[in-house]
C-alpha cells in the first residue's frame, strides 16, 4: 500500500509526466493544478497527524538495498511537517509569480518532488538521493533559464552545493562504516556517546558541516548564493530561497546537532561567531547592492542565520534551562517558515516590479507611491516582515530565538541584534527609493497591481498577519516535536 | 472601559478607509472624541484606584511563553491617555480640508494615536514593544507622504532614529525576559534583577526608549522630523511621540532596573541639562519658524529627563506633568506655525514673516501664538510653569548644580521665544512700510482646536492639583523611589 507521504511524493512527478503527456497549453496552469493537489494532500497529512505525540509519525518503511543498509524509509515529526507545509505554500506561489516554459515548469516539479522526500526521508541513503536530485533541477533551471551571467551563476552554484554534497557523503560513509547503519533515529541515540574516537570525527563532522553549511548559506561558504539568486528567473529564486534553503538548516537540525552534539559543544565559540558574522555582515553587503533581487539574496543570509544562532546557543552551552531550549527551538522552527514565505514574497514582489519595469535597479525607480500606490502598499507589508516589525510574522521567530540565546550567549546575541538593526536601515532606504520622492519617468507607465496579482498577495499577507498575531495553530505542529528534541540535548 | 480607547481608535481607522471620502474627517473626529470622552470619564471617576498599576485586561495569548494581553492603568498611565486625547482631536480639527488622500491621512493618524493609547495602556513587555514598534510606521507614512520641507530626509530620519531606540529597547526586554523570567510589567515590578545586569541592562533600555523622548544627543531627528512632518504629524510628533519614549523610560527601564538607574542617575541629570540649554541655545539661531519649535521641544522634553533624574517624588510627578503640559503647548505652537501660519503664508522664515504683519492680518492667529509662546516660557498660570517649577523643586533637594544651569536654560528658552514671536507678529518697523496682506480667515475647526489647547494648558496651569492628585500617588507607589 502507498502511504499518504509517497502520494506527496509521486504528485509533483505525476505532474511532469503531465505535462510531456498531455501538452497542455498553458503548462504553468497544470502545473498549479498538480499544487492544488500536493497542497491538499499536505492537508490531509497534517489532518492525519497527532499534534500531541511526539517522534515519527505516518511512517512507511520498506526494505530497499539491505544490503548497504538502506532502507525507503519515511515518516514525518512536526519539523518534517512543518516543511512539508511549507513546501507546498512556496511552490504554488512560485509558479504564479511568472509565466514558465514547460522544461522549467517540469524542473520545478522534480524539485518539489525532491524537497517533499528531503524532509520526509529518515534514513541518510534515501535522504541523500532526493537532496541531490533537487540539486540538478535548481542548476539546470538557473543555466538554461536564467537572466545575465547565467553560466557563471549555474556553476558556481554547483560547484559548491556539490563539494558539499561529496564531502557529507563521504563522511556520512565512515560514519557507516563505523556503525553499520544509515538510520537517522539509531544514529541520533549513537551520537550522544559519541560515534567515534580521535581525530576522525572531526573529519566526519567537517564533512557534514561543510555541506550543511553550503546549503544555508552560512558565512563565509555564501558566495554562490547571491549569484545565483540574482540570475535565476523569478519563480526559482522564491523556490531557492523559500524551500530550498531551508534543507540547510533541516539537516544542522536533523543531523549535526544529533550526531555531534559533543563537537558542536567544543566548537560553540566558533561556530556562534560564523553565524554572528553571517548576521552582522550580511546586511551590510546588502546595503551596498544596486540590484533588488541581490539585495534581498544578502538579506536572506542574515535570515537565515537567526535559525542558526538559536540552534548553535542552546546546543553548545549546557546550562540552558529547559524554557530557554524550547524558546529557541520554537523560534528556529517558526523562523524557517516565517523566512520561507516572507523572502519568497519579497521576491515576488522584485519580479512585479521587473515586469513592469523591465529592470530591477535600485536606482531604475522612483516615486512609486504616487503611481502604485497598492503595489507599494503590499510590498511594504512584506518588508516590514522582513524586518522584524512587531505584529507581523517576522518578529515572533526572532524574539523567541533572541530570548532563547540570550540566555546562554548574551554576547553573541547582543551582538547580532545590530543585524536586526542593519536589515531595518538597509529596508528602509530600499524603501525610501522606490516609494518615495519625484516620479521616475520610466515608472510613469506602471500599472497598480492587477486581479491575478491581488489574489496571490492577499492570502500570502494574511498568512503573515496570522502568524504574527495568532502563531498558536503553527505552534501546534512542532510544539510536541520541541520538547522531545529538548530532551534530547539536555 | 478605558481599553476601548484602543479598539474604538483602531475601528475608527478601519471605518475611514470604508467610508466615502466626505465622511474621513468626521469619522477621524468621531473616533477621537471617543477616545478622550473615555478618558476623562475615567479621569473624573473616583471609584477607579488610579495609585497602582492595576490590571484591566489579562487575556493568554501566547500562554507557552509567558506572553499576554494584558492591559493595566495607573494615574501616569491615565494622564498621558488624556493628553494623547486632547492632541489627537486638535490634530484632527486642524487638518480638517486635508484635500489630497485625505482617507489615508486619517488612516495613519489614528494608527499613530491608537499605537499611542496600546504603549501607555501595556503591562506586559510584549505587548508594548509591539504599539510602540506600530506606532512609527504610520508615522513614517504620514511625513513621507503629506510631509512638506524636505520630507524624505525628514521621515527617514525619524525612522532610522527609531529602529535604532527599538534595537536597544529590544535587547534590553529580552534581557529583563529572560533574567526575570517573565514579560509581565507588574511581575517584573517586584523581581530583584542583578546588580550586574541591571548596571548594564539599564542604560541600554532607558537609551533606547529616551531616543524617542529626544536626548540629547540623540535628538536630532526631532527637530528635522518635525519641520518635514505636516501640521497634524508635527502635532502627534511633540505632543505624542516624544512622550512614548518618556512614558516607556519611567515604566519600565526606570521602575524595572532602580539599582542601574541609581548608577547612572547623574549621567541622566547631565544629559538633560545640556539638552535643555544646548537646544534653547540652537533655537534662538533658527530662521525657520517650525525649526524654533522643533528645538523648543527638545529643550521641553529635557526637562522630562531631569525630573526623572531626580529620583524623588516630586521631580518624577513634575516630569509626568511635564509631558502633559508640552504635549499640549507643542501641539498648540506647531499648529500656529503649521497651520495658521505656513497654509497661509506659505513661508515660515522669520525674516519673510516680519514684513507680512500677521499681527493684523491674522489676530486670532496671534493671539494664540501669544498664549502658547508664554505658555511655552513658563508664566506662571500656564500649565508650563507648573510643570518646571515642580520639577525645579524636586531637582533641587537632589541636584541643586542642575537647576542654576537649567535656570540659564530657561533665559535662553524665553529669549527665543519672545524672538520668534517678535518677528513672526510684532516686528513693527517692517510692518508699517507694508500693507497688510489678504490671508483666508482663520477657520472654525482651527479656532475650536486652538481653544481646546488653550483651554488645557490654562486649566492645568491654573490647577495643577487636578492632575498631581492622580500623578503623585502613582509615582510614589513605583519602586525606585523606595
Amino acid at each position: 500500500m502507498v502511504g499518504l507521504i509517497s502520494i506527496l511524493i509521486l504528485i509533483p512527478l505525476a505532474g511532469v509526466l503531465s505535462l510531456y503527456v498531455g501538452r497542455p497549453r498553458s503548462p504553468r496552469v497544470n502545473a498549479l493544478i498538480f499544487n492544488g493537489i500536493s497542497f491538499f494532500f499536505a492537508l490531509m497529512l497534517w489532518q492525519e497527524f497527532d499534534v500531541t505525540a511526539p517522534g515519527l509519525q505516518i511512517v512507511e518503511r520498506h526494505a530497499w538495498i539491505p544490503a548497504i543498509g538502506a532502507e525507503y524509509f519515511v515518516g514525518v515529526d512536526g519539523l518534517s511537517l512543518l516543511l512539508v507545509l511549507l513546501t507546498s505554500v512556496v511552490f504554488p506561489f512560485a509558479f504564479s509569480a511568472q509565466g514558465l516554459e514547460r522544461g522549467a515548469c517540469a524542473l520545478l516539479l522534480v524539485m518539489q518532488a525532491a524537497l517533499y522526500g528531503t524532509f520526509t526521508a529518515q534514513n541518510f541513503i534515501l535522504w541523500f538521493l532526493f537532496y541531490e536530485m533537487s540539486l540538478i533541477p535548481a542548476f539546470l533551471l538557473i543555466k538554461i533559464y536564467g537572466g545575465e551571467n547565467r553560466d557563471y551563476a549555474a556553476v558556481k552554484f554547483f560547484v559548491y552545493t556539490f563539494l558539499g554534497s561529496v564531502a557529507m557523503l563521504l563522511a556520512f560513509l565512515g560514519i557507516y562504516f563505523a556503525k553499520g547503519t544509515f538510520d537517522f533515529t539509531t544514529l541520533a541515540g549513537l551520537g550522544k556517546s559519541g560515534l567515534f574516537a580521535g581525530n576522525l570525527r572531526w573529519l566526519a563532522f567537517a564533512g557534514i558541516f561543510l555541506g550543511l553549511a553550503v546549503k544555508v548559506p552560512l558565512f563565509p561558504f555564501h558566495t554562490w548564493l547571491p549569484d545565483a539568486y540574482q540570475t535565476a528567473p523569478t519563480g526559482v529564486s522564491m523556490v531557492l530561497t523559500g524551500a530550498l534553503s531551508k534543507m540547510g538548516v533541516y539537516g544542522f537540525i536533523r543531523l549535526l546537532v544529533p550526531l555531534f552534539p559533543h563537537e558542536i559543544k567544543i566548537l560553540g565559540p566558533w561556530l556562534l561567531g560564523l553565524v554572528v558574522c553571517s548576521i552582522v555582515f550580511a546586511p551590510f553587503a546588502a546595503w551596498a547592492q544596486r540590484d533588488l533581487k541581490r539585495m534581498v539574496a544578502y538579506l536572506s543570509i542574515n535570515h537565515l542565520g537567526y535559525c542558526l544562532l538559536g540552534l548553535f546557543a542552546i546546543t553548545t552551552r549546557s546550562t540552558s534551562s529547559v524554557i530557554d531550549m524550547h524558546a529557541a527551538l520554537s523560534g528556529v522552527f517558526l523562523q524557517i517558515f516565517n523566512h520561507g514565505i516572507t523572502a519568497a514574497a519579497l521576491f515576488y514582489f522584485v519580479g512585479l516590479l521587473e515586469q513592469r519595469r523591465g529592470a530591477r535597479g535600485i536606482d531604475d525607480f522612483g516615486g512609486l507611491m504616487q503611481r502604485t500606490p497598492l503595489l507599494c502598499g503590499w510590498m511594504s507589508v512584506a518588508m516590514f516582515s522582513s524586518l522584524g516589525l512587531p505584529g507581523l510574522n517576522g518578529f515572533i521567530g526572532e524574539f523567541l530565538i533572541f530570548k532563547g540565546s540570550f540566555a546562554v550567549a548574551a554576547l553573541f546575541t547582543s551582538i547580532a541584534v545590530l543585524g536586526l538593526l542593519f536589515t531595518a536601515v538597509t529596508f528602509m532606504r530600499a524603501m525610501q527609493s522606490l516609494f518615495s520622492g519625484p516620479l521616475a519617468e520610466s515608472c510613469a507607465g506602471f500599472s497598480d497591481l492587477i486581479r491575478s496579482e491581488k489574489f496571490v498577495i492577499v492570502p500570502v499577507t494574511l498568512l503573515m498577519f496570522a502568524i504574527g498575531l495568532a502563531p498558536q495553530f503553527i505552534f501546534n505542529i512542532f510544539n510536541a516535536t520541541v520538547v522531545q528534541m529538548a530532551r534530547l540535548l539536555s | 472601559m478605558i481599553a476601548w480607547t484602543i479598539y474604538i481608535t483602531f475601528a475608527g481607522a478601519i471605518v475611514v478607509l470604508i467610508l466615502p471620502r466626505f465622511l474621513a474627517s468626521w469619522t477621524a473626529l468621531a473616533t477621537t472624541l471617543a477616545g478622550f470622552v473615555i478618558s476623562a470619564a475615567t479621569f473624573f471617576c473616583n471609584s477607579v484606584d488610579l495609585a497602582h498599576f492595576n490590571t484591566i485586561v489579562r487575556v493568554p495569548w501566547f500562554p507557552a511563553l509567558g506572553i499576554n494581553y494584558h492591559l493595566a492603568l495607573d494615574g501616569i498611565s491615565l494622564v498621558l491617555i488624556l493628553v494623547t486625547g486632547i492632541a489627537a482631536i486638535s490634530a484632527v480639527l486642524f487638518s480638517w480640508d486635508v484635500e489630497d488622500r485625505a482617507k489615508e491621512f486619517f488612516f495613519w493618524l489614528l494608527l499613530v494615536v491608537a499605537g499611542s493609547y496600546g504603549v501607555f495602556l501595556s503591562a506586559d513587555l510584549f505587548l508594548l514593544f509591539l504599539f510602540y514598534e506600530l506606532v512609527i510606521v504610520p508615522k513614517y507614512f504620514l511625513i513621507a507622504i503629506f510631509g512638506s520641507t524636505n520630507k524624505e530626509y525628514g521621515a527617514m530620519k525619524l525612522t532610522l532614529y527609531s529602529f535604532f531606540g527599538g534595537a536597544l529597547v529590544f535587547l534590553g526586554i529580552i534581557a529583563a525576559y529572560v533574567s526575570g523570567g517573565s514579560l509581565d510589567l507588574i511581575e517584573l515590578s517586584k523581581f530583584q534583577f542583578l546588580p550586574q545586569l541591571q548596571a548594564w541592562a539599564f542604560p541600554v533600555l532607558f537609551l533606547g526608549f529616551a531616543v524617542l523622548a529626544g536626548i540629547w544627543p540623540l535628538h536630532t531627528w526631532a527637530p528635522t522630523g518635525h519641520v518635514a512632518a505636516p501640521t497634524a504629524g508635527s502635532m502627534l510628533l511633540a505632543g505624542i511621540v516624544m512622550k512614548l519614549g518618556a512614558y516607556a523610560a519611567l515604566r519600565v527601564a526606570i521602575n524595572l532596573f532602580p539599582f542601574g538607574f541609581q548608577i547612572w542617575r547623574p549621567w541622566i541629570a547631565v544629559l538633560a541639562v545640556v539638552g535643555i540649554v544646548y537646544a534653547a541655545a540652537v533655537a534662538l539661531r533658527q530662521r525657520d519658524l517650525k525649526f524654533v519649535i522643533g528645538y523648543s521641544s527638545v529643550s521641553h522634553m529635557g526637562f522630562v529627563l531631569l525630573g526623572f533624574a531626580t529620583a524623588n517624588a516630586i521631580g518624577v510627578s513634575g516630569s509626568v506633568l511635564q509631558i502633559f503640559s508640552h504635549g499640549v503647548i507643542g501641539a498648540l505652537l506647531f499648529a500656529v506655525a503649521g497651520r495658521m501660519i505656513y497654509r497661509r503664508t506659505h513661508t515660515r522664515e522669520l525674516d519673510a514673516l516680519a514684513t507680512m504683519d500677521l499681527r493684523h492680518a491674522l489676530p486670532f492667529a496671534a493671539f494664540t501664538f501669544v498664549i502658547a509662546s508664554a505658555a511655552s516660557m513658563g508664566i506662571p498660570g500656564f500649565s508650563g510653569f507648573a510643570a518646571e517649577i515642580t520639577i525645579l523643586i524636586g531637582a533641587w533637594k537632589s541636584l541643586p548644580l542642575a537647576v542654576w544651569i537649567t535656570g540659564v536654560g530657561m533665559v535662553l528658552m524665553a529669549a527665543f521665544t519672545l524672538r520668534a514671536l517678535k518677528r513672526a507678529f510684532f516686528d513693527v518697523d517692517v510692518a508699517s512700510t507694508t500693507s497688510a496682506p489678504e490671508l483666508p480667515p482663520i477657520t472654525i475647526p482651527e479656532k475650536l482646536g486652538a481653544s481646546l489647547l488653550m483651554f488645557a494648558t490654562l486649566a492645568v496651569g491654573l490647577y495643577p492639583k487636578l492632575l498631581l492628585d492622580r500623578i503623585q500617588p502613582a509615582v510614589q507607589a513605583m519602586r525606585f523611589l523606595k
